[in-house]
């Protein structure tokens, strides 16, 4: 349970000005299932980019079972670290089985030589592959669908099938980034087993959400994320006593907020513009 | 096509009444007669003279002996009899109308009444006036009215019920479920492909044999209409399924069929043109690597088969090469020149690949002009003495196997094959070798992550590819194929010069041309760049009188198609869903998909 999956260090990202993950330090134990909350544009989805590759961080280090990770999303992908998208990135004009056997890329070889020659290895690396493959397919339930084309599929099974799609790069730690949004109950509840059913397997995940009960009722631990910064992180009850992540959420105002400065900059900026509004009331109408 | 459209119009009744009905008001079993008179008469009238005067081209001034456009009318009146015939539910023609639907007679009626409408109104205006007609002109002209009134009258589920557009349009709409075929014999399956090969061999011979531009035209019309009849009926999907199920056989017909053409010629010019459109449908199909798998779109391949020839002319030992010393076999030059193709587009693919969608058309634009301009300027004046210049290399050798002269004439079993047809049998060779190629590259691991490339580049990193590698290596592969089918194209031609290496040109091959044949013919696919690769080549050659307008007419007849069938005349399984929501028989009902494109691409 104590081995380190996943831990970044101190990881910050700036877009000019804009600080969106400021010096987050984080990390999943094997076996884990954390959550990742916080209200929109806490900066979720930056902070999983930065783990994924997909934007290189200004500063600090993500590693993976203590390797640093390049910031290459193909090499964290080799490394081990699968990931799913918020708003679904299938390969919608794949079929059901192309979209999973393309999640087995980096755990194959073969070469466009071996492709053109089709000896005996190639055609055993591709059976194995479409076993690998079909067995996923079974275990999230789209074994009988595998000829369908991604984009024919119901919402839900292509969110399942975004899923088994990263499972087939046999990770080590799943990023599932929103898995349950826009799901009814029945299909959240079924959402949850899955990835119960996932840990089961061995996989640690890593998962943002914004269904409260989803992520208590699954998270062995879960981290708050607020303006960029790391917040609170603890058990599901630690969390929910927080009365800073309530705040958070709600919005009233704490002590040590990093937005009350410029709540009340803006409150100062207000009151001025009020003082001379009378006389330019005329301007601002003609406008 | 106006005319076609007009006839009906004026008739079209707007008094709707429940039952299905024609848009003529005639009683079904008369129309039905009426098309089976009217397809007999059309047929019958390519028998008589139609004209008095042998000036018009094809000479149709003979009686009891159809000539020229004449048999066109003749083919497409005896089609139509026969799905006549086929809709009375005459024995042993039921296959022909598996649906037992009325669009294929309508497409078989218009596409007699198109060619022969258009022959008469050919020979009044290129003899100046009606009056040029012999009566049997007259004939053939009403003959082929007939049937298209007879089909029109034929009753339609929503006559009546629509704008007439609508009703236009489902005269002529495929029906949505065509009734499974019986299970046949294996035997039976290969027979049917072997004939159909056959029939398509003698077609697409017909079509490059035809020796002036309004036979072409009739030829176009016919066919158009007739494959497309044979769409409505549901021919061609069945007989996909029958490819599908023999796929390889097919595959060795169809090599059988490129064999064959040669001994079908009598004139090398014909086997001529074979070969130039092999060297456009070889070039076309390596592009459909880079453009229909990987979605990459290059804007300058024709500069690969640029380097290819350029490399077999340099080591053909041509007195006019700067190293005219080297004379290499062939096939050390050509894998000289692939070799060439393939380290100048890695050359070219190395800084450009990190680019996205316009910028690397821009940029692929810029390379290929670059390549045009440098060749020009290596002649020992503006630059190093490689190419010379604008002047080329000329003088080329002709190849020789094993003493097996190509520059020679050769008779084999009775057949003389030329100099052409021999280049034209090469050719298959190579042909075959890029098919080869390309199916089982797309079929592969690294095909799937072109696709996957093509389809969502950030998801397909996300999922481990290396993106810059796999498009990297799509662009080797298709430069290295270009520069193969070039060497064979510097051979073919003696000489090897800058000028039709460039962007857009009025004939092939150049960038545009190859881009606009695979997209032509559909992306994807590989029967689709091969046709429309001779398609592009044909046009040019046989309307010679569009002349510096063929671009105009291309722009306009790429436009429509675009419109109308956006997936490419041939269309790749995944495209056609792409472009057209249903299809697939099992699809969810309640599609909240429709717009999911949309979304995951506001994501990117």
């Amino acid at each position: 349970m104590t081995t380190p999956v996943l831990e970044a260090r101190d990881v910050t990202m700036r877009f000019g000005g804009l600080t969106a993950v400021r010096s987050v330090d984080f990390t999943v134990n094997a076996g884990e299932i954390v959550g990742l909350i916080g209200p929109n544009g806490a900066g979720k989805t930056t902070f999983f980019n930065c783990l994924t590759g997909l934007y290189v961080p200004t500063e600090g280090t993500v590693s993976y079972k203590g390797t640093v990770l390049p910031p290459k999303p193909h090499l964290v992908t080799q490394a081990g670290i699968a990931r799913t998208f918020q708003n679904i990135r299938l390969f919608a004009n794949m079929t059901v089985l192309e979209n999973v056997l393309v999640g087995r890329h980096t755990r194959t070889k073969e070469g466009l030589w071996s492709a053109l020659l089709r000896g005996p290895g190639f055609k055993k690396a591709e059976r194995a592959s479409e076993e690998r493959a079909m067995e996923l397919l079974e275990f999230i339930g789209l074994a009988h669908k595998r000829d369908h084309l991604a984009r024919n599929l119901p919402y839900g099974e292509q969110r399942k099938l975004e899923i088994a799609r990263a499972m087939a790069s046999e990770p080590g730690l799943l990023l599932l980034d929103e898995p349950t949004a826009g799901m009814n109950p029945q299909e959240t509840r079924a959402t949850e087993e899955l990835v119960f059913a996932i840990r089961d397997r061995g996989i640690a995940v890593l998962l943002i959400e914004h269904d409260m009960r989803f992520v208590f009722n699954l998270s062995d631990r879960v981290a708050v994320l607020v303006q960029g910064e790391k917040l609170v992180e603890g058990t599901s009850d630690v969390v929910q006593a927080d009365e800073r992540v309530i705040a958070a959420y709600l919005g009233e105002p704490f002590e040590g907020d990093p937005g009350e400065a410029e709540a009340a900059e803006v409150e100062a900026a207000e009151a001025a513009a009020e003082a001379p509004s009378t006389t330019s009331s005329t301007k601002g109408e003609a406008k | 096509m106006t005319e076609t459209t007009k006839t009906p119009a004026p008739d079209a009744v707007p008094t709707p009444t429940p039952a299905p009905r024609g848009l003529l008001p005639l009683p079904t079993a008369a129309a039905r007669a009426l098309l089976l008179a009217g397809g007999i008469a059309t047929a019958a009238s390519a028998y008589l003279a139609w004209t008095w005067t042998a000036e018009f081209p094809g000479d149709l001034t003979f009686n009891g002996y159809p000539g020229g456009l004449q048999w066109l009318t003749f083919t497409a009146g005896l089609l139509t009899a026969l799905f006549a015939l086929a809709s009375y539910g005459v024995r042993g023609l039921g296959w022909l109308l598996p649906a037992r639907n009325n669009a294929p007679l309508v497409l078989t009626a218009l596409g007699g009444f198109t060619v022969t409408w258009f022959t008469v109104i050919a020979i009044s205006a290129q003899l100046g006036g009606v009056v040029n007609l012999e009566p049997g002109g007259w004939i053939a002209a009403v003959a082929s009215l007939l049937p298209v009134l007879g089909a029109f009258a034929l009753p339609q589920e929503r006559t009546g019920t629509d704008g007439t557009k609508e009703t236009l349009k489902a005269y002529v709409a495929k029906p949505d479920r065509i009734p499974a075929a019986q299970a046949t014999a294996p035997w039976i399956q290969r027979a049917v492909i072997t004939v159909v090969t056959i029939i398509g061999l003698g077609v697409f011979t017909y079509g490059i044999d035809t020796e002036y531009g309004e036979l072409f035209i009739g030829y176009l019309f016919v066919v158009t209409f007739a494959m497309w009849a044979l769409h409505t009926a549901g021919l061609m999907d069945r007989f996909s399924a029958l490819v599908a199920a023999n796929r390889s056989f097919t595959l060795a017909m169809g090599f059988a069929a490129a064999i064959a053409f040669p001994f079908t010629q009598t004139d090398d010019h014909y086997a001529n043109i074979g070969v130039n459109i092999l060297i456009f449908g070889t070039v076309a199909l390596g592009l459909n690597i880079v453009v229909g798998l990987a979605g990459l779109l290059d804007l300058g391949y024709v500069a690969f088969l640029g380097v290819g020839a350029y490399t077999a002319a340099l080591v053909s030992g041509s007195e006019f090469s700067t190293i005219s010393g080297v004379h290499l076999p062939f096939w050390a030059s050509a894998l000289a020149g692939a070799a060439a193709s393939l380290v100048f587009g890695v050359l070219i693919g190395a800084p450009t690949l990190r680019l996205r969608g316009d910028y690397l058309a821009i940029v692929t634009l810029g390379f290929g002009e670059i390549f045009r301009i440098a060749v020009n300027n290596m002649d020992g004046d503006s630059g190093p003495d490689v190419t010379n210049g604008p002047n080329g290399i000329a003088n080329i050798p002709d190849l020789n196997f094993f003493g097996f002269n190509f520059g020679q004439a050769h008779d084999i079993g009775g057949f003389t094959l030329g100099r052409f047809a021999n280049y034209y049998l090469l050719m298959v060779l190579i042909m075959a070798i890029v098919v080869l190629v390309y199916t089982r590259a797309a079929d592969s691991r690294i095909g799937r992550s072109w696709i996957a490339i093509r389809e969502d580049e950030t998801a397909a990193t996300a999922m481990g590819i290396n993106g810059f590698r796999v498009k990297l290596v799509a662009f080797a592969l298709g430069a290295s194929l270009a520069g193969l089918a070039g060497t064979v194209s510097a051979h073919v031609t003696y000489s090897v010069v800058p000028t039709p290496y460039q962007f857009a040109g009025s004939t092939p091959p150049n960038s545009a041309f190859l881009l606009a044949a695979v997209v032509l013919g559909g992306m994807g696919t590989v029967a689709g760049p091969l046709l429309g690769a001779a398609l592009l080549y044909l046009l040019p050659e046989k309307l010679v009188f569009l002349q510096d307008k063929s671009l105009l007419a291309f722009g306009i007849a790429l436009i429509l198609l675009m419109r109308f069938r956006p997936e490419g005349i041939i269309a790749n399984r995944r495209r056609q869903l792409e472009f057209h929501e249903t299809g697939q028989l099992d699809v969810p009902k309640q599609t909240t998909l429709t717009d999911e494109p949309a979304v995951t691409k506001a994501g990117a």
